[in-house]
């Protein structure tokens, strides 16, 4: 076998280390107030989610899995199924998830609806943007705890910036199919008119491109839900803190508990926001 | 009626310039690709499209174009696919950037206005016509076809006016409600011509708009299509690639070839002398029935009566051009009728003296204008056994046309160019 020669060595490492320490110093104030941001909106949809008591909220699923998803039997099972949870006694905590999982998505579709209009509008963004969004989706998640960490201490707020950052991309990458696939003639129609960017985009490309976004709201909803049963690691109380004392102490029933409920939750969530998408015209 | 045959002839179309031309494009030339500008140097511009594309990779969309529309006039592109006719159509209205050349419209030079300009000018001129209908989907069919009037700023009550009232003028009463998915495709495409007509506006860009459609519902689009243009008399640019949907409709029709014009002319004059190959090909299986007129074939009569020369001299000049029946005109020389000889007998034997001739002693006979299409002319001939008067907008007399003329035209003949 031969050896990689030692002398070739790029720093990469060093040079990250190295950015990251100048941002921290220089850009202080600048995460602050992100992380202000970030924690006002959790905060916010935690209140409401805990100040709900579960007597409504169960209701509430069933009626979604009704009227949305579309049969009385889906939102019976819904209702049974946040019945469980609550059973379980992890109430509480599935609720502190759910916000996390709401106010993440509420970020990710916040930046990235705008970011994939821009990029189905200019090649050059998208030649930029693809390789950047294929990276981000494969990097193991939890790469994104350490900067997040480093950047906002612990707790909720790194929790939701490293999971804003992996679950983003599928939204931007199918805001930007959507509308690229949009067909041209509808959208020449509207030019055709005289109509100005901003029409066509309101008038035609986002209405013809709903269906693809919605897909990318449903899989950045997904991903943002695995990330923050990742992101209790730094300390985001919730339902994978749950699973992770589970394993520390060895309780494998109560871990399985907390599992089952993390599945519950996904299962009901998927169910409601892929429903938006298959909504006929 | 208009100059035949420009062939790329810049002068001809420079002294061809009138006040009358709606719709003037000089040495329009479009190049797709990188860098496109460089093939309109000397090294590159004179070589074939498939040279030009090989040497620079730059597809040559539309080659030194210079035509000239008049308002009103319903003007034909045909071509192959590929000859340009969609990029044509679609720099008129600067969906693509002219790579040089000048488009003017009304007088105003489309190619050096800003966006904001151009997206107010598309508005007040422009009304454009899809091959796939390019409607709306999530849009109600009534909101489709109020659309433009909605870019415009329109409110919402007199957008919808507007709207039903072109909805109804397609024949789409009552389908306002619904969604153009649930509709076929002759009434998507009735949708699409509402859509563009609810703007009124001056030039209609029409981009193989039946060409999706079967035949009878085709037939049947063009002959409202016609009708409506009779009433509207817009300025309709229609691509197609059916001979006989351009012969049907257009006043003009230009041929394109890899960009270039090939030739301009008449429907007869494309079917009864083509340019070249190119364009004989194209016209092969039209039938001169459906382009010649009654005004080219015509001749004079062979005898003309006045009403006011009384039946005496009248019955004594057909007499002596040993005739049965003549035309009767009158002073402005408007057709009257046919007076025959028994009728004419008749009056100079009646007991009190007869002036004129009286519109009472003429027979009525089916007459044609000078447009009229051979075709059309059938039914009259095979049921009349008078040659067919053929009369202007204010029936004045202006020749005859006979069966054997009709025959005449229509069979090939020997020897010259139309094989
Ligand atoms: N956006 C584009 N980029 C590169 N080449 C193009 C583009 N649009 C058209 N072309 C080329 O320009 C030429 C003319 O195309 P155009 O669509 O105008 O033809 P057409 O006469 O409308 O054909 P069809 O009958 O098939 O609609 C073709 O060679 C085509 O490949
Ligand atoms: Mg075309």
């Amino acid at each position: 076998m031969f050896k990689f020669p030692e002398v070739v060595t790029i720093p990469l490492a060093k040079g990250i280390d190295f950015i990251m320490s100048w941002l921290l110093i220089h850009l202080d104030g600048f995460f602050d107030a992100i992380g202000f941001i970030i924690l006002q909106v959790v905060v916010g949809f935690e209140a409401l989610f805990l100040f709900l008591p579960w007597f409504v909220i169960i209701p509430l699923a069933g009626l979604a899995g009704w009227k949305l998803v579309g049969k009385c039997k889906t939102g019976l099972v819904f209702m049974i199924l946040m019945f469980l949870i609550g059973s379980f006694g992890y109430w509480e905590l599935s609720m502190r998830t759910l916000s996390l999982v709401v106010a993440s998505v509420f970020f990710s579709l916040l930046i990235g609806i705008p970011m994939g209009i821009n990029m189905a509008r200019s090649d050059k963004t998208e030649a930029i943007l693809k390789p950047v969004l294929d990276g981000m989706q494969t990097m193991p998640s939890f790469v994104y705890l350490i900067p997040a960490l480093m950047f906002f201490g612990m707790g909720k707020v790194p929790a939701m910036f490293a999971t804003i950052i992996y679950a983003v991309p599928p939204v931007i990458r199918l805001t930007n199919v959507g509308i690229r696939t949009v067909d041209v003639e509808a959208v020449e129609a509207s030019k055709a008119f005289g109509a100005t960017a901003k029409q066509v985009l309101f008038d035609v490309q986002l209405p013809l491109a709903k269906p693809a976004i919605m897909v990318g709201i449903n899989q950045t909803t997904m991903m943002a839900l695995a990330m923050v049963v990742i992101g209790s690691m730094i300390g985001a109380k919730g339902l994978g803190m749950e699973v992770l004392l589970a394993i520390n102490r060895i309780e494998v029933g109560k871990g399985f508990e907390a599992g089952l409920s993390i599945v519950f939750l996904a299962i009901i969530v998927d169910r409601i926001t892929f429903s938006f998408s298959e909504k006929k015209q | 009626m208009f100059d035949t045959n420009i062939v790329n002839d810049p002068e001809t179309v420079h002294s061809e310039i009138n006040n009358s031309s709606q719709i003037v494009i000089k040495d329009l030339w479009k190049v797709f690709g990188r860098d496109s500008k460089r093939v309109l140097g000397r090294k590159y511009k004179v070589l074939s499209k498939d040279e030009i594309q090989e040497k620079t990779g730059c597809v040559i969309g539309l080659r030194e174009i210079n035509l000239e529309i008049k308002k009103g006039e319903f003007y034909i592109l045909m071509g192959l696919s590929g000859s340009g006719k969609s990029t044509l159509i679609r720099n008129l209205i600067r969906l693509v950037k002219p790579t040089s050349g000048s488009i003017k419209i009304n007088g105003k030079n489309l190619t050096k206005m800003n966006h904001e300009k151009l997206l107010k000018f598309r508005r007040q001129t422009f009304g454009m016509v899809f091959q796939h209908y390019g409607l709306f989907p999530h849009l109600t069919v009534l909101d489709n076809a109020a659309y433009g009037l909605k870019v415009r700023g329109i409110s919402k009550e007199d957008r919808y006016t507007k709207a039903r009232e072109v909805l109804e003028t397609v024949g789409l009463k009552g389908w306002e409600d619904y969604h153009p998915g649930s509709l076929s495709g002759g009434m998507q495409q009735r949708v699409g011509l509402a859509r563009a007509l609810a703007n009124d506006p001056e030039i209609l860009l029409m981009d193989e708009p039946f060409s999706g459609l079967d035949p009878l519902i085709k037939r049947q689009m063009q002959d409202e299509l016609i009708e409506l243009q009779d009433k509207m008399q817009k300025t309709i640019i229609f691509v197609t690639h059916d001979l006989h949907e351009a012969l049907k409709l257009g006043d003009r029709i230009a041929i394109l070839r890899n960009g270039e014009t090939v030739q301009v002319g008449t429907p007869e004059e494309i079917v009864t002398q083509p340019a070249d190959d190119y364009v004989q090909d194209f016209v092969r299986d039209a039938s001169p029935a459906k382009v010649i007129t009654a005004g080219t074939i015509m001749e004079p009569a062979k005898i003309i009566l006045y009403a006011w020369e009384g039946p005496k001299t009248a019955l004594t000049l057909l007499r002596n051009n040993k005739r049965r029946a003549a035309f009767i005109v009158d002073k402005s020389h408007k057709l009257l009728g046919v007076a025959r000889e028994d009728k004419l007998e008749e009056l100079v034997n009646k007991p009190e003296k007869v002036g004129k001739i009286p519109a009472s002693a003429l027979r009525r006979v089916p007459s044609v204008g000078p447009d009229t299409i051979l075709e059309d002319m059938f039914s009259i001939v095979t049921k009349n056994q008078y040659p067919v008067p053929v009369v202007d907008k204010n029936n004045r007399f202006l020749g005859v046309v006979t069966t054997d003329q009709i025959f005449e035209s229509i069979t090939p003949t020997e020897g010259e160019g139309n094989v």
